[in-house]
């Protein structure tokens, strides 16, 4: 964290093992940049197919991140602060979508919540509802292969943070509600707008369990990762600009927010970097 | 299903040898230098052949016992990616000409290609054919839901030429990278029909059940496979290929569905 303060002690060999790990990241991302047709550049962003796939990426990933967030930090916090039997089978239940293979994540969302699934059979029975071919389906398809990320950057947050602070909130008689919100949450804020982040990002790059789950048709399910590997076939000079397409929107948001969000005072509590 | 198939497998086996045995077949010829033979053989064939070259390659390795096979199984548009960046392959099998041609073109092959197998397309359905679909025209009831492979893959491009000659328009609910996207649609019942291979719904075995398209509207795909320019094991590649356009290794394709050459 204080990398700045004592960067001048920072032994020599570390630097190198540093300058490696950052030619290991930047130099795809040159090759990239190298390999793209800037004199068509434009007409393959502004194609209007390009430009619905962008549109439905961002539209899906933020719902995706919405729904990570509402449903992720309850789960953290249960996951954290409350001591019950089997917590340990129950968080790796709950991560687990981060280390299954995206497109065995697809499949097992249509056992669950497909036409014949466990859950959506009766969905499309009662309801007339089915989630697969549906935008819908693209926002669950993210969810479950994201939320782990925000779920586990917010459980270490809360781990750390020391009790005490919202033991002395509710010994004030604060409600557990109120304590939540004006103790609790500003304290795992950054971790919070972290673990965002991680799950923004994980949706917006997400291919996998998408086009297996809800398929590929522009303008419902159709993201611009999925229009990019379509296009590698086809028209790879395409592919690498919709890919920097991809990777200059993540970049912006990186980098923005953290800006905005983490660069918070030296003394703030548990600090997750990102 | 399986057992069936990996009997059959043996009795093709033994069809090929016995064929061998009796050289009724001009094609047949088993290589002099068969001794010669040996070494890695590492094979980049569309995932299409999956089963079907999986089989051959232990076909191969009892008429060649010094050489082994090695796949690579993938879509043939990465497989031709794969090559020109540099990837070790002896052989490439692609599931079109088109990709066929592109390798050419970067002039990553050694010699002409042969094509080794045709394949032709089924309506894929459900088991038992719940929603009674009898021809292409079924495929237009909007209440279905139809899946069709991307324009930009074989399968795809197949699809849309048989639609067009039949003269039917299908509202497809999802264009799939690949033609096990569209099986996986349909064995999981998510998706009421596709058009795929026959030789896809012979290998999703009973958990899904082919419709005939007449043969005026279906399309016949070649399968072309070449040695590789830079093939590190030349002479057991251009073995490889002989075999599969042999008696044996026909008869083999033949089992999964595929036409002969």
């Amino acid at each position: 964290m204080n990398a700045r303060r004592s960067g001048s002690t920072f032994p020599a060999p570390a630097k190198a093992l540093a300058a490696i790990a950052v030619a290991f990241f930047s130099l795809p991302l040159i090759g990239l940049l190298w390999r793209a047709p800037w004199s068509h550049a434009a007409e393959y962003v502004t194609d209007d197919a390009s430009l619905t796939a962008l549109k439905l990426s961002l539209i899906c990933s933020v719902w995706a991140t919405a729904l990570s967030i509402v449903f992720g930090v309850p789960l953290a916090w249960l996951l954290a602060r409350v001591k019950f039997p089997g917590r340990r089978f129950v968080r790796a239940l709950c991560t687990l979508s981060m280390v299954l293979p995206p497109v065995v994540g697809g499949v097992a969302l249509f056992f669950a919540l497909g036409r014949r699934g466990i859950v959506g059979q009766y969905l499309d029975r009662w309801f007339d509802f089915r989630l697969p071919f549906t935008t819908a389906g693209v926002v669950v398809a993210q969810t479950f292969v994201a939320m782990p990320f925000l779920v586990v950057t917010v459980e270490a947050a809360l781990r750390q943070l020391d009790g005490r602070l919202e033991d002395a909130s509710r010994t004030l008689g604060a409600s557990s509600w109120y304590t939540f919100r004006r103790v609790t949450l500003p304290a795992i804020r950054p971790a919070l707008a972290a673990g965002a982040v991680l799950a923004w990002a994980r949706a917006l790059g997400e291919f996998g369990a998408t086009i297996t789950f809800a398929g590929n048709f522009p303008g419902t399910t159709q993201t611009l990762p999925l229009s990019v590997y379509l296009a590698l076939d086809t028209n790879p000079e395409q592919a690498i600009v919709l890919a920097l397409v991809l990777i200059a929107v993540s970049f912006a948001v990186l980098i923005g927010l953290r800006d905005r969000w983490f660069a918070g005072g030296e003394g703030e509590a548990p600090r997750v970097l990102l | 299903m399986r057992l069936r198939l990996a009997l059959s497998v043996l009795f093709a086996s033994l069809m090929g040898v016995f064929a061998v045995a009796c050289g009724d077949d001009n094609d047949t010829k088993p290589s002099s230098d068969g001794a010669a033979i040996s070494g890695e053989v590492v094979v980049f064939a569309a995932s299409s052949l999956t089963e079907a070259f999986t089989a051959i390659g232990e076909a191969f390795t009892e008429e060649y016992p010094d050489a082994h096979v090695t796949f690579n199984f993938a879509g043939s548009g990465d497989l031709v990616t794969q090559i020109t960046q540099g990837a070790p392959a002896d052989v490439f099998a692609s599931a079109d000409d088109s990709n066929m041609t592109k390798l050419i073109d970067a002039g990553e092959n050694n010699g002409d290609p042969i094509v080794i197998a045709k394949n032709t397309f089924q309506i894929i359905v459900e088991p038992g054919n719940p929603k009674g679909i009898a021809d292409l025209a079924d495929l237009a009831d909007p209440d279905l839901i139809v899946v069709l492979c991307a324009d930009t893959v074989p399968c795809g491009k197949g699809a849309s030429t048989i639609l067009a000659n039949a003269g039917v328009t299908v509202t497809a609910k999802s264009f799939e990278d690949k033609v096990k996207g569209v099986v996986t649609k349909v064995t999981a019942g998510e998706a009421d029909a596709g058009i795929v291979f026959v030789t896809d719904v012979i290998a999703a075995g009973d958990a899904a059940e082919g419709v005939e398209i007449p043969s005026g509207l279906n399309v016949i795909s070649n399968y072309p496979m070449v040695v590789t320019k830079g093939a590190p094991n030349a002479a057991a590649a251009q073995a490889f290929v002989d075999f599969v356009a042999r008696a044996q290794g026909q008869a083999i394709l033949a089992l999964f569905g595929f036409l002969a050459r």
